[in-house]
C-alpha cells in the first residue's frame, strides 16, 4: 500500500491478472503479411504505371568525358531519359548514378540505360581497407591519444597479447530495396515510397522539387525493411519524379536493383584495429593500445569508442585512422559504432583470458571497476551467467573435440543510451562458433540474425589468436 | 524445397531449358545480372530456327492457381515479372532476382521453384501456385496462419516466399522434425531474423495439416 494518499502505486499486479505483459500477442498486420495481401510500395501496380532504372558508374572512380543519349531516347517504349551526370563531373564510387530512363516495361528501361553512351576516363581507386598499410593518402589519422604510462605497464604485465582483429563494412540489404513509385502531375506529386519517414519525406521532396509541401501525397502501408537506410527522398527518388513529369505525369515506379541497391544504399562502417593488451595473473587488465581504423566509404568512418565500456583501462595509447574509400557511403544504422569497437574490445579481453587460463567471464567481473557503472554491470553478468548456464557450459579453449568447427561460449559487454538509463546497458552472452583455433564473433542482438553466409563471411575475415 | 537445393538426380529438362540458356537469356534482360563477369560475353546471335520465340512481345497463357490467365509477353520475361508486373500477383518478391533468397517462391508442378530462375515462357503447361492461391473462401491457408500465431514474420517481404517454400515442404514432408525443418527451409532468407517463429509456425502447420484442415 502507499505510504500516503498522494503517492501512487506503481505496482504490477500479480501475473495471472495481467492482460498484455507475459501474454501472446498476434501481430494485427500478420495475417495480411502471411497471406501475400500486403501491398508494399514496390508492389504499386496503376494503369499506365511506367518503370525507371538508373544507369550507374561501372568505374569506383572516374570522369565522365561525354554522354551521349540519343540511341536511349529514339527506343520504342521509351517515355524520357534524363541525364544526372553531366561531362567533366567526378564520380567517386561505382554505382553513383550517372542517367535515369523510364519506359513501359522494366526490360524496356534496361535496355535504354544500355543505349546510354558514356565515356569515361578511368581515376585511381580504393575500395578496399582492410590493409591500412595500403590506404596511402586516403587514410586520414585522427592524432594520438595517451593516458597513464603503456610502455611500463606492457613491461610490467603478467601477460600481454597482441592480436589484429576486424569487422568488415556491412550493408543493410533490406529486402525490399530503396525506392518509390510517383506521380507528378501539375503541381501535384502522389508519392508511394518505401521509407522509415512517412511523416518527413514529403517535406524532402518539396525541398528539392520547389512544389509546395502540401501539395506531396505520400502513401505507404507496409515496409520491407528500412534498417536506418531509407530516410530521405534520395536522388533516386527525385529522378523518377522528374521522370514522371517528363512523361506527362503518368506514374513511375523505380526501385533499385539488388547490385544497385548494395553499393548505393547505405552501408554500416567497417572496424579493424591491431590491438595490444595486457593484465596481471588475477585478470587485472592494465593497458591498452590500439591503432585502428575503419571506412564508412568516401566520407571515412567514424571513430569506435574503444576500449569499450572498459574506458577506464589506466593506460592506454590510442590512434585512429578514418579511410576514405570509393564505394557507396555510410547511412544511419544501430547504435552507431557501439558494434564495432565492442568487438574490438571484448575480443581482446576475451584472447587476455585464454593467455591468462581465466574464464573471460571472471575477467569481466575483475574488471567491473573500469566500467563507468560497476554495480549495474555485475548484476547483469551474473544473472545472465546464470539464465546462460556458464558454470556448466563454458569451457576453455581447444578442449571442444576434433574437427575444424567448434563450439562455445563467450561474453561481451554492450551499451547504448546508457548515459539516459542504466536499464539499456547489458551484457551479452554469446553461443560463439569457434573457427579454427580461436575465433570469436558476436552474434549481436538488435534484430540482426546472422545468416550461416554472415556468420561465414564474418570468420573468414578473422584472424584467430595463438 | 529439397527439390530445387537437392534434386535426387541432375536432369536435363525436356523443354531444352538449361541454366546456361537462361542465364544468357536473362543476361541480355537484366541489369541485375549485368554485373556479373561470365555475362559479359555474350555469344553471338544465333540466326533464328524453327520453334524460336522473340524478341519481340508472344502471347504466353499461364495456369495459375487453376485458371488460365493469357498475356503478352517477350520471352526474356521471367516468371516473377511476368507475375508482378503484367499481372497483378505481387504475393511474390523480387529481392535478389539471381535465385538466392526465396523471397519469390511459387509452387509449380508440385516443386517448389524460384519464380525469379524460370521464365515465363517456360512456364506454360505447368500448374502454378502463388499465395495468392493458397488461401480457400477467405480463410487462410494452415501454413498462413501459423506464421500469425508464432510471429514468424517482420516486416513481411519474405513471408510469402516462406510461407510458399513452407508449404511444398510439407506438402512432401508431413512429419518433419525441427532439425529437418532447418535443413528444408535452407533456401530462403529473412533479414529481419524471424526464423525461430518460422520454424515452430512449420510444425504447427504440419500438425494443422494432418488433423485435415487443409482445404
Amino acid at each position: 500500500m502507499p505510504d500516503t494518499p498522494n503517492t501512487p502505486n506503481y505496482a504490477w499486479p500479480d501475473m495471472e491478472k495481467r492482460r498484455v505483459m507475459g501474454k501472446p500477442t498476434k501481430r494485427l498486420d500478420g495475417p495480411m503479411k502471411s497471406s501475400g495481401r500486403a501491398k508494399y510500395a514496390s508492389d504499386y501496380k496503376q494503369d499506365g504505371l511506367l518503370y525507371g532504372a538508373l544507369l550507374t558508374s561501372p568505374h569506383a572512380h572516374a570522369r565522365v568525358t561525354s554522354i551521349d543519349t540519343s540511341e536511349a531516347e529514339k527506343l520504342s517504349g521509351v517515355t524520357a531519359v534524363h541525364t544526372i551526370a553531366s561531362a567533366g563531373m567526378e564520380l567517386m564510387w561505382r554505382g553513383q548514378e550517372v542517367a535515369s530512363v523510364a519506359a513501359e516495361t522494366e526490360e524496356i528501361a534496361k535496355d535504354a540505360t544500355r543505349k546510354i553512351k558514356v565515356q569515361y576516363e578511368v581515376l585511381p581507386h580504393l575500395v578496399r581497407e582492410d590493409d591500412l598499410a595500403k590506404a596511402g593518402a586516403r587514410a586520414k589519422p585522427a592524432g594520438e591519444q595517451v593516458k597513464g604510462d603503456p610502455d611500463k605497464a606492457f613491461q610490467e604485465a603478467d601477460a600481454v597479447v597482441e592480436q589484429h582483429y576486424g569487422i568488415p563494412v556491412i550493408t543493410h540489404c533490406c529486402l525490399e530495396p530503396h525506392g518509390n513509385a510517383i506521380e507528378w502531375k501539375g503541381d501535384h506529386v502522389n508519392l508511394y515510397p518505401s521509407t522509415q519517414n512517412v511523416s518527413g519525406i514529403g517535406g524532402d521532396l518539396s525541398n528539392n522539387l520547389k512544389i509546395p509541401a502540401p501539395n506531396v501525397h505520400v502513401q505507404m502501408q507496409y515496409i520491407g525493411g528500412g534498417f536506418g537506410s531509407k530516410f530521405s527522398a534520395d536522388l533516386w527518388g527525385l529522378e523518377a519524379a522528374r521522370l514522371s513529369k517528363a512523361s506527362g505525369g503518368r506514374p513511375v515506379k523505380l526501385f533499385l536493383d539488388r547490385p544497385t541497391e548494395l553499393m548505393i544504399a547505405g552501408n554500416r562502417p567497417s572496424g579493424y584495429a591491431n590491438v595490444k593488451i595486457a593484465g596481471k595473473k588475477d585478470g587485472t587488465i592494465t593497458a591498452w593500445q590500439s591503432e585502428s581504423w575503419s571506412t564508412g566509404g568516401i566520407g571515412g568512418g567514424g571513430s569506435p569508442p574503444i576500449p569499450y565500456v572498459f574506458d577506464g583501462i589506466p593506460n592506454q595509447r590510442k590512434n585512429h585512422t578514418a579511410v576514405s574509400t570509393n564505394c557507396g557511403g555510410v547511412r544511419a544504422w544501430r547504435a552507431p559504432n557501439h558494434q564495432q569497437a565492442c568487438y574490438l574490445t571484448d575480443t581482446a579481453i576475451e584472447d587476455l583470458a585464454a593467455k591468462l587460463n581465466l574464464d573471460p567471464l571472471v575477467v569481466f567481473e575483475k574488471n567491473l571497476g573500469l566500467t563507468p557503472r560497476a554495480d549495474v554491470y555485475r548484476a547483469q553478468l551474473q544473472k545472465g551467467a546464470e539464465l546462460i548456464d556458464w558454470q556448466k557450459l563454458w569451457h576453455p579453449r581447444g578442449q571442444s573435440g576434433p574437427g575444424s568447427i567448434k563450439r562455445g561460449l563467450g561474453v561481451a559487454m554492450s551499451t547504448w543510451e546508457a548515459a539516459a538509463t542504466t536499464a539499456s546497458a547489458a551484457p551479452t552472452f554469446i553461443p560463439m562458433a569457434q573457427w579454427k583455433s580461436s575465433c570469436a564473433r558476436r552474434i549481436s542482438a538488435q534484430g540482426r540474425a546472422p545468416s550461416s553466409r554472415w556468420l561465414r563471411r564474418k570468420l573468414s575475415g578473422c584472424r584467430s589468436a595463438r | 524445397m529439397s527439390s530445387k537445393k537437392y534434386p535426387d538426380a541432375p536432369e536435363k529438362p525436356k523443354n531444352g531449358f538449361s541454366r546456361r540458356g537462361f542465364i544468357r537469356g536473362v543476361g541480355i534482360g537484366s541489369g541485375a545480372l549485368g554485373t556479373v563477369g561470365l555475362l559479359v560475353e555474350t555469344p553471338a546471335e544465333a540466326a533464328p530456327a524453327a520453334g524460336v520465340a522473340g524478341p519481340g512481345e508472344v502471347p504466353v497463357t499461364l495456369q495459375i492457381n487453376g485458371k488460365p490467365v493469357k498475356l503478352n509477353i517477350e520471352p526474356r520475361v521471367t516468371l516473377v515479372d511476368a507475375l508482378r508486373n503484367y499481372l497483378d500477383f505481387t504475393g511474390a518478391k523480387k529481392v535478389c532476382d539471381r535465385a538466392t533468397c526465396g523471397a519469390c517462391t511459387v509452387i509449380m508442378d508440385g516443386k517448389v521453384v524460384y519464380s525469379c530462375t524460370v521464365l515465363a515462357i517456360d512456364a506454360q503447361g505447368k500448374d502454378i501456385q502463388t499465395i495468392e492461391g493458397i488461401s480457400q473462401n477467405g480463410k487462410l491457408h494452415p501454413v498462413s496462419a501459423a506464421f500469425v500465431n508464432h510471429d514468424a514474420q517482420q516486416c513481411g517481404y519474405c513471408t510469402p516466399g516462406f510461407v510458399m517454400a513452407v508449404k511444398g515442404y510439407l506438402d512432401k514432408h508431413p512429419n518433419p522434425t525441427y532439425e529437418d525443418v532447418q535443413k528444408g527451409l535452407g533456401g530462403n532468407l529473412c533479414r529481419c531474423g524471424t526464423y525461430v517463429g518460422v520454424r515452430k509456425a512449420v510444425l504447427e502447420a504440419a500438425k494443422e495439416m494432418k488433423g485435415g484442415h487443409n482445404a
